[in-house]
């Protein structure tokens, strides 16, 4: 182990069926510092934490932990938990049906009674300490998810750790909450603890932390020391690109020509959605591709899944073609000719077990209605015209979905749309996950669609995927849109910049 | 073994080749009932071949009849048949069963009776046309049906504690439909339907299951509701972004299985031209729990196979029939049908089939690679 | 009787908790006034008989089995999970008690080893499927109900009554309750009395209270209902602590069961004949919740109690049918999952 390291990881792989989630991964955690894990969706932060807390087991590689000689065997978080790791977790791992000190006490007390006099003595002086506004014998489920969050790091400090685990903890509290955190992980910091940051908040990263990790597509893209990595910097190392590489890459071919001046397709004026988004304007026109940029967790998803109906309106209007009209549900987008290809794909997009045929079909088929179903011959006919036609590599129609790999799982949805016709296609991370060639297909399929006078708004994380699409974007950070971007601004760096707070470098 | 030996390079596809094809066959959910159904027709072969012997009879009022264990199956397996329709419903889409069924198998054979008998335990005639009765039947269960979907759909309750309610109260419901008194109804009319017609031999239930099943190939053919019961059961979350409301779909297989007990309900009473409500229809529920299990859908819903329930449900008849000609005593029966119930949860169980999985990769390519080595 | 309420009764909150009353306590308020105020009922609407301390007794003596019984039910529930073959377990294990007794020369003592070895064998086996091949309980313990049913039958198909001595004599035990009775109509004071049965009960809830309320079992038992995986996170043995909870729900079906074969003194294929819905109605009614995590012996305790009242009230109004009362527990059922259903989904609503 290296001088002063309390954790160390080296060449630590994890695959999951189909995905490399990390790949040679090494890791170095000293003795009292605040030490930023950074990167984009699918970058493998959480992997990595829960391969370091025994949630998941590793397939290569070795973990030292000081005081422990040799690799330290980690197979559940019971272990992780024993060996001097503690985790807060970005979900929130408590149990809601128990009171706060329970919750601060169960699971690592060794006797098999429990003394609740002692528990709620200690658990008072704690919650007064780091000044957490909740009693130890309160339910934790009557407690706001901010205050669950900080009672959730108040069990993770009280274990005598020698390393402590933050994954996105912060985005559930409120600025004076952040504030305590950070004190509260400075406090620690001086006592030697080592703690893990992980978060999508750039100020937040260069508030407190003084190192930084940045993982990319599973790999590791460097450790740095936080002074030698100005925020822009940062941005294009997790996103993969260098400042002024590639710029204006395609942009001959993104600016499809659209009528500018012409009635917007959809238009959106302050809507605002159960997910709690701040109210956001939005339009496209015809023929236009649009994108909604921003960091994981800044809201993109958000915006188009209010536009969709997929999370309820509570406020603002819609129109299309400058009529009014009501979107309660997604029966109503898609009746209003709107197409969702939506973020998740396993959790939102396939129904795993029905056959590539019936998850093609599926949208066309229930707004064709429940007692009009196309006859088998016909939704062969769609089925292979469009396996054909987006290439999509399967054994045959009859397959589950799920057999599928990712990059045809997507085509199978992406078809699914194209077969309704839509006038306005809404496509959230369609390229993620899957393999250069279909991405490339993908965004010439976007390109093409525009040209035959369809509407598309595209989320990437990719910004040259963005660029060399989108003749518009929306920068979201913090849940608000903060910016829109459009001819000779949308330039890698302008994007960057944006996306971090308007610093220029 | 000694063209692989020979020509190694070609041997893995063959071997590929003839393993995916028993694999096709053994994965296929019909399989698993119909050789469920051949190991008992070679079971009884060999202990009885007079088991399968038909013959020609006439009854007590002089029409011919078709008698034989066959025949008593076809005719006892029509309710389970028309239940296990709807129980494949209910299970794809809420991944959970429906456990009132005998139950309400006893309030619809109440109604039946209340309508054609009025508050009269001893009709001379009937107080209203059959069809009546039997239209009222459906409504009544229909509406215990939508009871349970609300409950399950729209109250959000696992659905196998849901339909407890009605497991618990539909049999003192249906009694307190009659007062508590066991009407008899003496028109031989109202018998034809769970008995024989003059002059067709084969029994009645026989037509009526074959109608339901096609009027549920037809409903299967001609309405999306396959394609939307399987879509919310496997994943609901996508199913409503495609704009299919799971809730309805719930609910409304909820009210379709409340129209299959009516039905059932219908046979059973018609049987007896009574009813008893403590004993009619009892346990069917884990019968046709048991023949959706048998025909390979999940029981925690999505994919179904209509015929392969269908078929399950006369392997259950089968087995039942069996294990009687086997004097086993009708109260015994649940012992024997609890320990192929667990036998094939086990077995289809994600942890076990992935262990066996394991177990099986293990011990596969140990083979070939000796012959390499 | 304790109550849920220790922890807080003592301590002024230093902060005044925002949501108030807690789940478990808010349901334990609700099953308990219930009790009362049906008790105050029965009193002013149907006669003084409900004011004697017997018929009080009367529901424990009639209801010790169920008491055991509901109370492996809650902690089943309270895991998340549920245990419908408990009704068709204690038929069982009577029969097999009561055929050891008087076929096979068995003892008291012989007998009721057999009991809770039924009992922990069914535990044993469903706490295995369920919880580490993961199969569904309903599915399991509904198996294991028409296994218990089927085995009863094929043990002895017909009811008869034991005439074992010792048995007979254990029976006939009362146990008088003292400074209560009620004097008759002759003017004679008689003493209010228990069976062995009650105490079994009473002592079984009282411990099986301090288990949920104190031990590290206990805790993760609600640990484990109230979110599995945050349990697993936080350091729970999620497998280990679901399998013993089927096992002490198959080990109290045994001792129910044969507090049951006390009351009755017979072996029958119908005894307990949905006594789990019984059991499930208790718990429901006694707050525990079927999603898991909340729940209390003592709800349970009041529960049987509330559902045992009125059954005597329906009863007294001359609706003495079984079928009346059938439908009572329903709807009492229906009732209290709706309640609960509600208090949980303003619950996800408001968090929002």
């Amino acid at each position: 182990m290296q001088e002063g390291a309390v954790l160390e990881l080296r060449g630590i792989c994890k695959n999951f069926p189909g995905v490399r989630a990390l790949q040679n991964v090494d890791f170095t955690l000293r003795e009292g510092e605040i030490h930023a894990l950074m990167g984009e969706n699918g970058a493998g932060k959480s992997t990595l934490i829960k391969v370091l807390t025994g949630v998941y087991p590793k397939d290569e590689g070795t973990i030292y932990i000081r005081g422990y000689d040799g690799p330290a065997a980690i197979k559940s978080p019971q272990d992780a938990q024993e060996m001097g790791i503690s985790t807060v977790y970005q979900e929130i791992t408590l149990c809601p049906n128990l009171t706060v000190a329970e919750n601060m006490y169960i699971g690592r007390t060794k006797s098999s009674l429990t003394n609740w006099k002692k528990i709620n003595r200690d658990a008072g002086e704690l919650l007064d300490t780091l000044g957490i506004p909740a009693s130890p014998t309160q339910q934790l489920a009557s407690c706001s998810i901010a205050v669950q969050q900080m009672v959730a790091i108040a069990r993770a400090v009280d274990m005598e750790c020698k390393v402590l685990i933050l994954d996105e903890p912060t985005s559930s509290l409120d600025e004076q909450e952040v504030a305590k955190l950070f004190n509260l992980m400075i406090n620690l910091k001086s006592k030697g603890v080592g703690i893990v940051f992980v978060t999508h908040f750039l100020d937040q990263v260069y508030e407190v932390c003084d190192r930084i990790t940045v993982l990319r597509d599973g790999q590791l893209v460097g450790e740095y020391v936080i002074e030698d990595l100005p925020r822009v910097l940062l941005v294009s190392k997790m996103l993969g690109k260098e400042l002024d590489d590639l710029d204006g890459v395609g942009k001959a071919d993104a600016r499809v020509g659209y009528d500018a001046g012409g009635v917007s397709v959809m238009e959106a004026s302050q809507l605002v959605s159960t997910a709690g988004i701040k109210p956001f304007d939005f339009s496209i026109q015809k023929g236009e591709v649009n994108g909604f940029t921003g960091l994981l967790g800044s809201g993109r998803s958000e915006c188009v899944r209010a536009l969709f109906g997929a999370d309820r309106a509570i406020g603002g209007t819609l129109s299309m073609n400058g009529k009014k009209v009501r979107i309660s549900k997604p029966l109503d987008a898609m009746k209003h000719g709107i197409g969702y290809l939506p973020e998740d794909r396993k959790r939102d997009g396939i129904v795993g077990d029905l056959s590539v045929r019936d998850n093609i079909i599926l949208a066309l088929q229930v707004m064709k209605g429940f007692f009009r179903p196309f006859t088998r011959a016909q939704a062969e006919a769609f089925a292979d015209e469009y396996i054909k036609l987006l290439d999509i590599k399967t054994a045959s129609a009859d397959t589950p979905v799920k057999s599928l790999s990712g990059g045809n799982q997507q085509k199978v949805i992406l078809a699914r749309w194209l077969l309704t016709n839509p006038v306005f296609l809404i496509l959230d991370e369609p390229t993620r996950g899957i393999d250069i060639g279909t991405k490339l297909e993908i965004q010439k399929l976007v390109l093409k669609l525009a040209a035959q006078g369809k509407s598309v708004t595209f989320i990437s994380s990719e910004i040259d995927e963005m660029l060399r699409t989108c003749s518009r974007l929306i920068v979201m950070r913090d849940r608000k849109v903060v910016g829109e971007l459009t001819g000779d601004d949308l330039t890698q760096n302008k994007i960057m910049t944006t996306i971090a707070g308007g610093e220029n470098p | 073994m000694t063209t692989s030996t020979k020509t190694p390079i070609q041997a893995p596809p063959q071997r590929v080749k003839t393993g995916s094809l028993l694999s096709r066959l053994t994965r296929h959910q019909i399989f698993i009932p119909i050789a469920a159904l051949l190991i008992l027709v070679v079971f009884n072969l060999i202990a009885d071949p007079s088991f399968f012997t038909i013959s020609l009879d006439h009854n007590s009022a002089g029409n011919p009849v078709l008698s034989g264990y066959l025949i008593t199956i076809l005719d006892n397996a029509s309710e389970l048949v028309i239940l296990a329709i709807g129980m494949t419903l209910v299970t794809a889409a809420s991944g959970g069963q429906d456990i009132s069924v005998g139950a309400a198998i006893a309030i619809g054979g109440s109604v039946v009776l209340r309508v054609l008998c009025g508050t009269d335990s001893r009709p001379e005639v009937l107080h209203a046309p059959i069809i009546v009765a039997f239209l009222v039947c459906c409504l009544v269960s229909m509406l215990f049906g939508a009871f349970n979907g609300v409950l399950v759909a729209y109250f959000k309750i696992q659905p196998m504690v849901a339909t407890l309610i009605l497991f618990t109260a539909g049999r003192s419901i249906a009694a307190w439909i009659n007062n508590n008194e066991l009407p008899i109804i003496s028109d031989a009319t109202f018998g034809y339907f769970g008995n024989f017609i003059p002059g067709i031999p084969i029994p009645t239930p026989v037509f009526i299951a074959v109608v339901c099943m096609i009027v549920i190939a037809a409903v299967l053919k001609f309405t999306n509701l396959g394609l939307y019961t399987q879509s919310v059961g496997i994943n609901a979350h996508s199913s409503r972004l495609n704009g299919i409301d799971p809730a309805f779909i719930k609910f409304i297989t909820y009210v379709i299985m409340g129209l299959c007990v009516a039905v059932a309900g219908f046979i059973k009473v018609s049987r007896f031209s009574t009813i008893n409500y403590s004993v009619v229809a009892k346990d069917i529920e884990m019968d046709a729990i048991l023949a959706v299990a048998l025909g390979g859908s999940a029981l925690s819903g999505g994919k179904f196979n209509m015929t392969a329930s269908i078929l399950g449900a006369y392997v259950i008849q089968f087995l039942t029939t069996t294990l009687f000609k086997f004097n086993v005593v009708s109260s015994a029966l649940p012992a024997y049908k609890a320990v192929v119930v667990i036998l094939l949860v086990v077995l289809s169980a994600p942890v076990v089939r992935e262990r066996l999985g394991i177990l099986a990769r293990r011990f596969s390519p140990a083979k070939p690679a000796k012959e390499v080595g | 009787m304790p109550t849920a309420n220790i922890v807080t009764a003592g301590k002024t909150p230093r902060l005044k908790s925002r949501g108030g009353i807690s789940d478990t306590n808010l349901l334990l308020l609700i099953t308990i006034s219930v009790f009362i105020a049906m008790y105050i009922c029965a009193i002013l609407f149907l006669g003084s008989g409900f004011l004697k301390p017997q018929t009080f007794f009367n529901i424990l003596n009639e209801n010790a089995s169920l008491i055991i019984l509901s109370c492996g039910m809650s902690i089943v529930m309270i895991t998340g999970g549920i245990d419908i073959s408990v009704g068709t377990l204690t038929a069982l294990v009577c029969m097999s008690s009561a055929v050891h007794l008087d076929y096979q020369g068995g003892s008291v003592l012989t007998s009721l080893l057999l009991a809770l070895g039924i009992g922990l064998a069914f535990g044993i086996v469903q706490g295995f499927l369920i919880a580490y091949l993961e199969i569904q309980p309903f599915i399991v313990t509904l198996a294991g109900m028409f296994f218990a049913k089927g085995m009863t039958t094929i043990v002895n198909a017909t009811q008869f009554n034991v005439e074992n001595e010792a048995f007979r004599a254990l029976k006939a035990t009362r146990l008088y309750v003292p400074g209560m009775g009620s004097v008759n109509k002759l003017g004679a004071y008689v003493p209010a009395y228990v069976e062995i049965g009650v105490v079994v009960a009473v002592v079984t809830a009282i411990l099986l209270f301090c288990l949920l309320r104190w031990t590290r079992l206990g805790r993760n038992f609600y640990a484990v209902g109230g979110n599995t995986q945050s349990a697993n996170m936080l350091g729970i043995n999620v497998k280990r602590t679901k399998f013993m909870a089927y096992l002490l729900c198959g080990l109290l079906a045994g001792i129910g069961g044969f507090v049951y074969f006390l009351h009755v003194g017979s072996g029958s294929p119908s005894h307990a004949s949905g006594a789990e819905m019984n059991a499930i109605a208790s718990s429901i009614i006694g707050g525990t919740m079927l999603t898991g995590g909340v729940g209390n012996i003592a709800g349970t305790f009041f529960g049987v109690l509330s559902l045992s009242t009125i059954k005597n009230i329906v009863s007294s109004l001359g609706l003495d049918e079984a079928w009346w009362t059938n439908i009572t527990v329903a709807a009492m059922i229906c009732l209290f999952l709706v309640i609960q259903s509600v208090v949980l989904l303003r619950k996800n609503k408001s968090k929002q």
